[in-house]
């Protein structure tokens, strides 16, 4: 499935035959990503947004929680490009500060899901046997459950309404995709030359493994990674939406379209700017991923 | 065939248990239980009538015991009651079911029946300014957060251009007959294209990519060299094994029309199940969350699963492999 199911089910069903890697150098790699334009559109989108967001305090006078109620429902225009919502706050100073959490959401679990993946495969794929049989069925069943619907059961369960709640239940079931993706670089690896090499060294499993199989598996995971910072992205504003993710007041693009629904009839404005930042930012992240699998392994594009 | 299909059916198995150890956990791990809930509501409830109803209920038995009981209440059907309507799960999600079907179906079909053919005109038109099209508007619907679609369009053709509803399933008062059923749609128009734009994107994308594969083989040059006309050459020769992978990718695509599917309903207020798990867990009526949590896992199972075994029927090399 392309990368459609992929967003909705939060990073986690990523491609299960992954881009090999390709060892001809990194030279070769970044030559053929600086061809492919949307890539670098993508990065470039991403990094723009990325840095707004962090220097969202600098960059527009107002702060996000500055209520005034003198100047409720401004439409937008000159003072506030984007217009105030219902406290007066400006919505252009919310939504920078908003994409600080969604994307610390977003940059957080991708990295927390790598790891944990990455972990799980590699033990999963290198020692084989009855440690494969568990854990692979455990990312089956973990895979059967609708992410959606988990998420809003966990985030209800579990207290509190800050980003780390949100990264560790993203994290604890969105690992299974990295896993399957690992494991199978893992099994192709396993037999190979140098792999006996190291071990006909007395090199230990540790250094097999963290020396030699995972370094080979990595353009794959990069890929995967960055694809899945546009998927998490995409589950935080669900939560947030929902009112089971970031909790108000503080700003976070999916819990401002939750007012921006319930005001839609006198201010249109408010559902207007936190979207259209989530939906630029989900595809700047397709498209740089796109573009990173085409780079590592040209034989995969289409 | 039977050996892939017996290891195929072992693998199931030891997932839905798997599923329900989890299931179970998590009810377990539940802050309050029902007796608890009931004693804190009911200030005439004395601690000896505490006691006796958690020994009524088995919640002081050993968990093992107490897994197998749900276990075996769970596999009849039984799903507990609703806190918040007061009647058993089972009826609820019975009803809700229908309406998820109605809105989920639709939505689905849709997005197949579309995706495929823009896939189908953008792989045979590649490079053309339709693929061009048809490519950027797939990104788009992939990234589009379905929900600010959802708010988007009720925006756009609900309160600017008052052509639909914003929301609901019926217009109160209109039960039976062309009208109802015309209703019906006109509810439905909204929800069923935001929920099938993510669908109909990657279908879009997949068909594309499958089908510019299949056409630079060297059985479709023969097709064409022998003289066969376009038409068979695209339909017959190369269309079949393009589409062949769909199967697999139609049982993997329901997660996601799942997960969908709460969104729009919530968007939407489409009383389906998604809304009710919504609800439930807004209003912390457990069995009902988890029971709709469960209903969506084993139907995601079951569609691997018959995803599996047709796919291994059709394609030989899967079951010899």
């Amino acid at each position: 499935m392309a990368s459609g199911q992929v967003a909705m089910e939060l990073g986690r069903r990523l491609p299960r035959e992954p881009a090999a890697a390709v060892g001809s150098g990194a030279r070769l790699t970044w030559r053929r990503f600086r061809r492919h334009r949307l890539a670098l559109l993508g990065a470039g989108t991403a990094l723009v947004l990325s840095l707004a967001a962090a220097l969202a305090p600098w960059l527009v006078p107002q702060r996000p929680d500055q209520i005034s109620l003198g100047e409720r429902w401004i439409p937008p225009g000159r003072a506030h490009p984007f217009g105030t919502d219902e406290l007066g706050r400006d919505v252009l100073a919310r939504a920078l500060h908003a994409g600080r959490v969604s994307l610390s959401v977003g940059y957080l679990s991708a990295g927390g899901v790598a790891l944990l993946g990455t972990a799980v495969g590699v033990v999963a794929g290198y020692y084989g046997g009855a440690a494969d049989g568990v854990l692979m069925r455990l990312t089956d069943v973990v895979l059967a459950l609708p992410t959606i619907p988990l998420y809003l059961i966990l985030a209800a369960l579990l207290p509190g309404g800050g980003v780390g709640r949100i990264i560790a239940i993203f994290v604890a079931f969105g690992w299974t995709g990295v896993a399957r993706l690992v494991r199978s670089q893992v099994l192709a690896l396993r037999e190979q030359e140098f792999v006996q090499a190291a071990r006909a060294l007395g090199a230990s499993q540790a250094r097999i493994m963290l020396r030699h199989l995972v370094p080979n598996a990595v353009a794959p995971l990069i890929v995967a990674t960055t694809l899945a910072v546009g998927g998490f992205i995409l589950g935080e504003a669900a939560l947030s939406y929902l009112g089971l993710g970031i909790q108000p007041p503080t700003p976070s693009w999916g819990n401002m379209l939750q007012r921006a629904q319930e005001y839609i009839w006198n201010a249109w404005w408010l559902a207007v700017l936190p979207g259209v930042l989530v939906f630029v930012t989900v595809l700047s992240f397709n498209f740089l991923g796109d573009g990173l699998r085409d780079a590592f392994d040209p034989r995969m594009r289409v | 065939m039977r050996r892939y299909l017996a290891g195929r059916l072992l693998q199931t198995a030891t997932v839905l248990l798997g599923l329900s150890l989890l299931v179970f956990a998590l009810l377990v791990w539940t802050p309050g239980d029902p007796v608890e809930l009931l004693a804190t509501a009911n200030p005439e409830v004395t601690p000896a009538d505490v006691q006796r109803l958690r020994q009524y209920y088995g919640l002081d038995d050993p968990l093992l015991v107490r897994y197998l009981k749900w276990l075996r209440a769970v596999s009849r059907g039984d799903l507990g009651y609703s806190r918040t309507y007061g009647i058993p799960v089972r009826d609820l999600l019975a009803q809700r079911l229908r309406n998820t079907l109605l809105l989920a179906g639709t939505a689905f079909l849709l997005a197949l029946a579309g995706g495929t053919a823009a896939g189908i005109y953008s792989a045979l038109r590649q490079y053309s300014p339709a693929d061009y099209g048809i490519t950027v508007l797939s990104f788009v619907g992939l990234a589009i957060p379905n929900f600010w679609q959802g708010i988007l369009s009720i925006l756009v053709f609900a309160v600017w251009i008052p052509l639909f509803p914003p929301g609901g399933m019926a217009t109160p008062g209109i039960v039976s007959g062309w009208p109802a059923l015309l209703d019906r749609l006109w509810h439905l128009a909204l929800p069923v294209s935001v929920l099938a734009t993510s669908g109909a994107a990657a279908w879009a994308r997949y068909v594309r990519s499958s089908l510019l594969e299949v056409i630079h083989q060297d059985y479709v040059r023969t097709a064409r060299a022998k003289g066969l006309s376009e038409a068979r050459v695209i339909g017959q020769h190369a269309l079949r094994n393009a589409l062949l992978p769909v199967i697999t990718l139609v049982a993997l695509a329901i997660p996601g029309v799942v997960n969908g599917a709460v969104l729009t309903e919530t968007v939407f207020s489409w009383p389906g199940m998604g809304l009710l798990l919504y609800q439930a867990v807004l209003g912390h009526d457990l069995n009902v969350a988890m029971a709709v949590l469960l209903l969506l896992a084993v139907v995601t199972v079951a569609a691997n699963l018959l995803a599996d075994v047709a796919y291994a029927l059709v394609d030989p090399r899967v079951r010899y492999g």
